[in-house]
Formats: structure tokens, sequence, C-alpha cells
């Protein structure tokens, strides 16, 4: 199997688990104006949860959802228990945010130590999938039809659902959506709860191929950051394509200069902010 | 400060210069190092506050800044042998180099949008640090001293230091009151009024964001001769976060407020550290504490006081 394939397949397995995680850091950015720094921490979080869950006898399945349940009320705690105190400065929500990551990072060090782990995956997901002249693990094509599926129900639940209806109104004007009698509160909490979950989840499913460890959890912030600033925030499109784009370069950069690979994607990042400071989708509010 | 009666102001010059000559004697052996440390740090955070409190920009790359210079020195001296003065004079000019890449990038951007993209950009330098083995030594890192023969006393690294910082104290001072910082200022509380009133507002905040990268490259190639030690951790957020801390305890916009928090946070440090190894978790709680409860820190609390007095 020619080099290239792998790689293309390898960039887009790593966008999908990239999409899990940076979509919900987007909507809680474009929906609350909230920069969630401890979203990596979550991610990381959700990983070793699921870890904890499938040693005491959990499946694979059961582990991904108790995580993201996990993670999600976390993320309750974070927004009704700190956040609320800091409401409507921005500044201050984000290195709010900042001291939250430091705290669960090295909480996480405490509970679960330093070494790497990964999370078993069921034995159907695991070895190899050949087709043709094609071999490729099965356990990332999963991941990969994971991300479509969570693009697909994210996407339905944004376009087709009245609480999509609200947080698409909420994103462009949440004055105006409260001022309707609605609840915008509520929705607020939902949808942080909705992005802690997808961080959870995001830490199981990169649990299980890119292992979890402690500095895991700066690793995919700052992935999911550029795909952010690439995509723009509170944009589900904007998170997909910026996925695709930051995994491509990210793995062709590890390929090419396996030294720099960090370097690769600040390039680009660097190109569109001259010319579109918002990023690809991005809308000023 | 300006709110201080200028007699007040001499007075609590001299005894901050006297103190800071008295330390050795106050504090002798390990803690006259604490102190150079805090001396060390207070540089960054005043180099950070020049952006975050007086340009109103956060910036979280700071201690990628400051890293690059101490990497740099390290590389210089103790791999291809070279002076450790030149090696300070690469060493800034690296964090300068720096400094202009990201302010080119980061001045586009304001608010959130800033400290994400300062935070991308300090990241990059982290993990460029950590797998670029060959030059940087991975995470193992350099090791080697840089110190002179005559700077090898603690004491007498100390004075050296102190000099230093009185230097880029009164540097910065001067910087911030100058026309040029309160063009900052003025950008700061309001950006449309500056650009209609005809300042160059990318400009100024460009030359402001390298001002500051420079102070901050100074405290980096400094903290080489007191650390003889740089690895990824040196580079890594922690780093940024803590300098910005440290601004932040001390009051962010008040200079000056970056002495007292780095030593603040810095003989937190020390004591914390002998009871347990959770320092992560005390500065995010510490964080998590100051955003809440004193987001304005201990010298912007005194001037709201002295305010709310006259």
């Amino acid at each position: 199997m020619s080099m290239t394939i792998f790689q293309l397949l390898n960039s887009a397995t790593f966008a999908a688990l990239l999409f899990v995680v940076a979509s919900g850091f987007t909507l809680i950015f474009g929906l609350m104006r909230i920069v969630n720094l401890a979203h990596g921490a979550l991610y990381l979080f959700g990983g070793y949860l699921g870890l904890t869950i499938s040693m005491m006898g959990g499946n694979f399945y059961v582990s991904a959802i108790g995580a993201a349940i996990g993670v999600a009320l976390m993320g309750l705690i974070i927004d009704l228990g700190l956040l609320r105190f800091v409401k409507g400065n921005e500044l201050r929500q984000v290195l709010l945010t900042l001291g939250v990551a430091f705290v669960l990072n090295d909480l996480a060090l405490v509970l679960w130590g330093g070494d790497t782990y990964s999370i078993p995956v069921p034995s159907y997901l695991d070895g190899p999938f050949e087709m043709g002249d094609v071999t490729y693990p099965k356990y990332r094509l999963f991941v990969l039809l994971v991300g479509i599926l969570i693009f697909i129900a994210l996407w339905l639940l944004m376009a087709k659902t009245k609480l999509g209806a609200l947080i698409r109104a909420g994103v462009d004007d949440s004055e105006t959506v409260s001022a309707m009698g609605v609840d915008i509160r509520k929705i607020f909490i939902y949808t942080f709860m909705l992005g802690a979950a997808l961080a959870g989840l995001g830490g199981v499913m990169g649990g299980a191929f890119l292992t979890l460890y402690p500095t895991a959890d700066s690793e995919i912030l700052v992935f999911s950051l550029a795909v952010v600033i690439i995509g723009g925030r509170g944009s589900l499109v904007g998170a997909a394509v910026g996925s695709i784009l930051v995994a491509m370069l990210a793995n062709f950069g590890q390929v090419w200069f396996p030294e720099l690979a960090y370097f690769v994607i600040f390039g680009p990042m660097a190109v569109l902010l001259a010319f579109r400071p918002l990023g690809l989708f991005g809308k000023a509010s | 400060m300006q709110t201080l009666k200028s007699k007040y102001s001499l007075l609590i010059v001299v005894l901050s210069l006297a103190l800071l000559v008295t330390v050795p004697l106050l504090f002798p052996g390990y803690k006259t190092s604490i102190a150079t440390e805090i001396l060390i740090f207070a540089i960054l955070a005043m180099s950070i506050d020049i952006l975050a409190g007086y340009t109103g920009r956060t910036p979280l790359c700071h201690g990628a800044i400051f890293g690059v210079a101490t990497y740099v020195m390290l590389y210089y001296v103790t791999e291809m042998g070279g002076s450790p003065w030149v090696g300070v004079l690469f060493a800034v000019f690296a964090s300068i180099l720096v400094s202009i890449i990201f302010a080119l990038l980061a001045i586009r951007t304001s608010g959130v949008y800033f400290i994400l993209l300062t935070l991308a950009l300090g990241m990059i330098v982290w993990g460029v640090c950590l797998r670029w083995t060959s030059v940087t030594g991975g995470e193992n890192g350099l090791r080697g001293s840089v110190t002179p023969l005559w700077l090898q006393d603690k004491v007498t690294l100390y004075y050296f230091i102190a000099s230093c910082f009185v230097v880029l104290v009164w540097m910065m001072w001067r910087f911030v009151n100058s026309p040029f910082g309160l063009t900052l200022k003025g950008i700061r509380d309001s950006e449309s009024r500056m650009r209609t009133l005809g300042y160059n507002v990318p400009l100024h905040l460009f030359l402001g964001f390298v001002v500051s990268g420079f102070f901050a490259g100074v405290a980096g190639a400094l903290y080489a001769f007191f650390n003889s030690f740089v690895s990824p951790s040196t580079v890594a957020l922690a780093q940024s976060t803590e300098g910005l801390l440290m601004a932040i305890v001390g009051g962010a916009g008040t200079l000056f407020g970056g002495i007292i928090g780095a030593a603040l946070v810095i003989s937190l440090e020390n004591i914390v550290s002998l009871y347990t190894e959770r320092w992560l978790m005390v500065i995010g709680f510490m964080f998590i504490f100051m955003m809440i409860f004193a987001p304005s820190g201990v010298l912007g609390a005194v001037r709201n006081f002295i305010k709310s007095r006259q």
C-alpha cells in the first residue's frame, strides 16, 4: 500500500477525533463567548474516566458513554460553580478556565499517575482491516465513522431541532433571544454540558489510539485552538474544515519534518489570520 | 501611582532600594537565591504587564519568549563553547526575533482571540523544544553552567541580577510613562478613538509587543545564569501562566505590581513545595480565586482604596 493513502487515512481519522473535541469547544465559544481552556483537561479526564470504567469491567461503549456523562457533569459544575461568578467578563472567564485546566491536570496526575495508558477496544475493532492491497487498523476507521456520525448528529441538532434553532439564534444575538422570553441561561448550560460531553467522548476515542498521558491535554488543546482559529468560532462546518486542515498539516508535517511538526500548523494559521482574523467561517459579533 | 504624593513615592523608592541592597544580610543562604529568582521573575511579570495591563492585550506566550532566551544562552555557551556575554546578546536577539514573528500575527487580534493566538504560538515553541531533540535535548533539556567564575558565588550573583533589575525596572517605568506608553494606554481604553486621532495603532501594538518581548528575553537570559538548566517546562504554558499570575496578583497595569506578585508567588511556591508536590494545582486555585474575588490584584486594590479616599 502506498504511503500516501496510509497518510491520508491517518489524517482523516485524526481529523474525525479533532472534530469531536473541537466541535464542543467551538459550540461553547460561539454561543457563550466562553473560551474554555479547560477543554483539553476535560478531554483527558474523559479518557481516564473511560479507562477506569473499562478496567472495572465495562465494555467500550459503556466507557465512552459513562465518560461523556461524567465530563458533562464536570462541565455543569464548572459552569454553575465557577463561571457564574465572572459572567460577562471574557478575560476573567478565560483565565479562570485556565486555572481550572491546571487544577484538573494536576488532579488527573494524582488520580491516575504519570504512566501512559491505552483504553482497550472491543476485539472486533482490534487488528487490521484488509481490502485489496489496503491494510489499515480497524479501530481508526471506526473513529472516522463515529466522527462522521457525530457531525451528522450535531448538524441535525442544530438545523432541525428547536434547541438547535435557539442555539443558533443565541450565537447571533443572545440578548434578543432572551428578550423574546426564552430562558437563554438554560440553553447556555445545555450547550456547556454538550460541549464538555463531546470533549469527554473524544478522550475515550482518542485514548484508545493516541494513548493517555499527563500532557495529552495541552496537545489536544493546541490542536483544538488551531481548528477554531482556522474554522472560526461557533461554526460546525468551520470546525469540520478546520479539523481536516489541521489533521493533514499535523500528519504530513510529521512525515516530512518530524522534528518541527508543530511548526507546520503555524504557517497556514498565520496566513489565514492575515486575511481573515475571524477564521474561515467566523462571523463578527 | 500618580495619586501618591511624590514625597511618598521617593520614600518608597529609597526604602525599596535599601531592601534590595540588604537582602543578602536579611535573608542569607538559600533565601538569597530565592530573592534572585524573585527578581528575575519580577522582570518577566512586568514585561507581561506592559502588554496585559498597559496595552489591554493579555499574552500567554511570554514563557516561550523567556525560555527561548534561556535555550539560546545554554546552547551557545555549553554546546558551542561561546562566551556568556555574547550569549546574552544572541539570547536577547533570539527573543526579539520570536517576539517580532508573534507580534506580526497577534496584533491583528484582540480580546480573547489574542489570548488564544498567543497561547497557540507559545505552545508551538514548546512543541519544537520538546521534539527538536538534536538541538534542544528533547525532554532532558540542556544542562551546563554558563556563569563566569566571578559570578558563581550566590551573593555576587544576587547583586549582579539586582543591578540589572534596577536598570530594567527603571527602563520599563520610563517606557510605560513615555508618550509612547501613554499611547498604548489610549489604545487599551479605546482603539477606535486613537485611530481617529491619527495614531498608527498596529505599529504601536507591534512595537509595544516587541519591547515587552525584549524584557522577557533579558529575564530569560538572566535566568540561565541562575539556573544552568533549561527544559521544555521552561517554555511551557505553565511558565507563561505563572508570569501572568504574578502580574495579576500584584495588579495588572501597575508595573510594580509584578514585583509584589513575583515575591508572593515564588515565596508561596517555596513554602508549598516543602509540604506537597501539587504546585500546579495551587497555581490553578490561585488563578480561580484571583479571578473570582480579586481581579485587580494587590496594588490595584491599594490604588482603588486611595482613589476612594480622595
